[in-house]
């Protein structure tokens, strides 16, 4: 006798075990450790604890291994945990003047107090690959110096003193959590900067690359990218004050844009903002462009169409975890409703085919 | 006990439960408008059930016997998926007797027994936004039911008979609740869009979108059309070929490569008890 599709729960737990075993792999191939991905594979756990929303590399390291490398699979295990966790409270903003910078370049002038450092960058490799790593052995060690000790101030900073760069409006209210109210829009900027930063970073690219083709073009420079380790310090109302709670690495980027004025205010150039978990620069890159982008409205400019300018486009359609979703969901079962479309086709076809056949008698 | 000793009843947190039955309470005060909620990343997918499965857990108590359905049945991957996650998480007792299930969670179809005022369904649903196909942006579309302004809606079946001599929606029909506001019905067959004039609570949850809905019971539920187009609740024209019934929603079975098929009901409970009772179909008792 017929049996429609029996044995789902069997079939679940099987795949589940075989599963299993693919992530595992050649039995005879030693086994990665959490230590190993994290320490090894950092720049994908920096990207897992950015988009999953949540500093903490041991357990990005852990979803990465979890999920076979599929890091928006990792990013999903880290936010649905994330969930669950209790809200203790919120820190003081951080203070990135202060940051203990590992990488810092200017686009935008030559030498600046704090100096340009590069820091551990591809960015002048050449992409070769290096079959030296296929084989094992200890890399040369890097050249030390001193620490250095000198405050690095923000680029634009220098631009501000003379007034050349348009100073942000301080804004003092609670920014919305995104994840515990939902979107609405128009979105204010803090909410905008939530988003974007957990956003997907090819998303975020894409944007920020057609912004530089021409879809709402703003010219951007680099003004500073830095990235390096921050104190995160939180108020304790028992005490009154604020202490240290640990340190997170972030990778900061403000681009310097082209200005806003008119007749009567003089021009001044405007900013793009990107603050992103890890060493991130890719995305802290784009985010500014984007931010900078959706920024038309407060700044006087056109809305030109582009997608980039377009807030509710970008910001419903940024979170990979979403759009992963809703994307493979249409692998689940859809008879029911294209049994109901197979029905109306054919029932439209009918009468077609009547109409065609009682035209053609009336002939 | 539960495995999941880790976390709560149905897994979320109090506090977010409470903001989800907020949501509904006020869906259910105001039949049809679409609620917004802080959805919360459910350990399964977006677009899997994160909607309906948030709004079971608000739901559910202890004593509450779950049923889950997906296109009608009880063994579809995702509705055993579903469950399972509730026996794992809250304990409680299920059951695939539609008339057993104090809640029933369902994608894409209304169980073809008449529901009682102590069931509450629950659908889960993918674009809570019945005019979204027609204005994509979401501002807009809050503005048009703040206006009752559906005018889009009745050109755009009104476009569809021209072009096509009948309306083109056959899932997802839409409908107006309580005179006031257009609803998206969740992906159900045209053919179940009648059944929602119900005496059980009617509970739609969107996760990934952020949306809560309701109906309340024997709350006035019509679908669109015109005087001279009205509205026509189809099916397959055939009978089921287990059961015999000829009132319910059938699935065409594709049975080999010469174009033989055969039509069962989607609804496997009511399917078996029907069996049960007797009833039989074409192929009853048949190896195909």
């Amino acid at each position: 006798m017929y049996v429609a599709v029996k044995g789902g729960e069997r079939a679940i737990d099987n795949a589940h075990a075989w599963l299993a075993e693919e992530r595992r792999g050649d039995l005879s191939v030693a086994e990665m450790s959490i230590a190993q991905i994290r320490e090894q594979l950092s720049l994908a756990v920096n990207r897992v604890m950015a988009e999953g929303s949540l500093y903490d590399p041991d357990l990005a390291a852990l979803a990465i291994k979890q999920s076979r490398g599929d890091l928006i699979e990792a990013i999903f295990l880290i936010r649905a945990y994330r969930t669950t966790l209790p809200r203790f409270g919120a820190t003081v903003p951080v203070e990135t003047g202060e940051m203990r910078c590992d990488r810092r370049i200017s686009a935008t002038f030559k030498e600046a107090p704090g100096g340009q450092v590069l820091g551990p960058t591809f960015d002048y490799t050449h992409r070769l690959l290096d079959f030296k790593l296929a084989a094992e052995g200890e890399p040369a060690t890097a050249p030390q110096s001193e620490g250095r000790t000198d405050p690095t101030p923000h680029i634009t900073g220098f631009l501000q003193g003379e007034d050349l760069i348009q100073t942000e409006p301080r804004d003092e209210t609670e920014p919305r959590d995104i994840t515990r109210q939902p979107m609405s829009y128009p979105a204010d900027r803090a909410t905008r900067a939530q988003a974007l930063a957990r956003g997907d970073e090819g998303f975020v690219l894409s944007l920020a690359y057609s912004t530089q083709r021409g879809y709402a073009k703003n010219h951007a420079f680099v003004g500073e990218l830095r990235i390096g380790l921050v104190d995160v310090e939180m108020e304790i109302p028992e005490l009154g004050f604020s202490i240290d709670i640990g340190e997170v690495q972030l990778t900061e980027c403000e681009t310097v844009n082209q200005f806003a004025g008119s007749k009567t205010e003089p021009p001044q150039f405007t900013r793009g903002y990107g603050l992103v978990f890890g060493q991130t620069e890719r995305k802290a890159i784009s985010m500014a462009l984007v931010d900078r982008a959706l920024r038309w409205e407060e700044l006087g400019e056109d809305f030109k169409g582009a997608p980039a300018q377009d807030e509710e486009f970008v910001l419903s359609h940024c979170d990979n975890i979403q759009a992963t979703g809703f994307l493979e969901h249409i692998k689940l079962p859809h008879y029911v409703d294209f049994q109901s479309e197979l029905e109306l086709v054919r029932k439209m076809r009918r009468e077609a085919a009547d109409n065609a056949a009682a035209q053609e008698a009336a002939q | 006990m539960s495995l999941m000793d880790d976390y709560n009843f149905a897994y979320l947190d109090e506090q977010t439960k409470r903001m989800i039955r907020r949501a509904i309470l006020k869906g259910l005060a105001v039949p049809g408008y679409q609620v917004p909620f802080a959805s919360r990343e459910m350990p399964m997918p977006y677009g899997w059930g994160t909607g309906g499965v948030q709004v079971s857990a608000a739901t559910l108590t202890p004593d509450d016997t779950l049923k889950v359905i997906d296109q009608g049945a009880d063994d579809t991957t995702n509705a055993v998926s579903i469950r399972k996650f509730f026996e794992r998480t809250a304990g409680v007792a299920t059951t695939e007797e539609t008339t057993e299930a104090s809640i029933i969670q369902t994608r894409h179809r209304i169980p073809e027994v008449d529901l009682t005022e102590d069931q509450v369904l629950v659908y889960q649903v993918p674009i809570p936004e019945p005019l979204r196909f027609l204005e994509p942006r979401e501002t807009e579309t809050r503005k048009m039911h703040s206006l009752e302004e559906y005018g889009l809606m009745h050109v755009k079946l009104y476009e569809d008979i021209s072009r096509h001599g009948n309306i083109s929606t056959a899932f997802a029909y839409p409908v107006m609740v309580n005179d006031r506001y257009v609803m998206d019905p969740s992906p159900i067959p045209k053919f179940d869009n009648p059944k929602m004039e119900m005496a059980a609570i009617q509970l739609f949850g969107a996760g990934r979108e952020q949306r809560i809905y309701a109906v309340p019971p024997w709350t006035k539920v019509v679908s669109l059309d015109f005087e001279d187009y009205p509205f026509e609740a189809s099916k397959a024209d055939h009978s089921c070929e287990l059961c015999g019934s000829d009132s319910s929603y059938l699935d065409e079975v594709i049975l080999d490569d010469a174009g033989n098929r055969m039509f069962v009901c989607s609804d496997t409970d009511y399917c078996r008890s029907r069996r049960e009772a007797g009833h039989q179909g074409r192929l009853a008792g048949e190896t195909v």
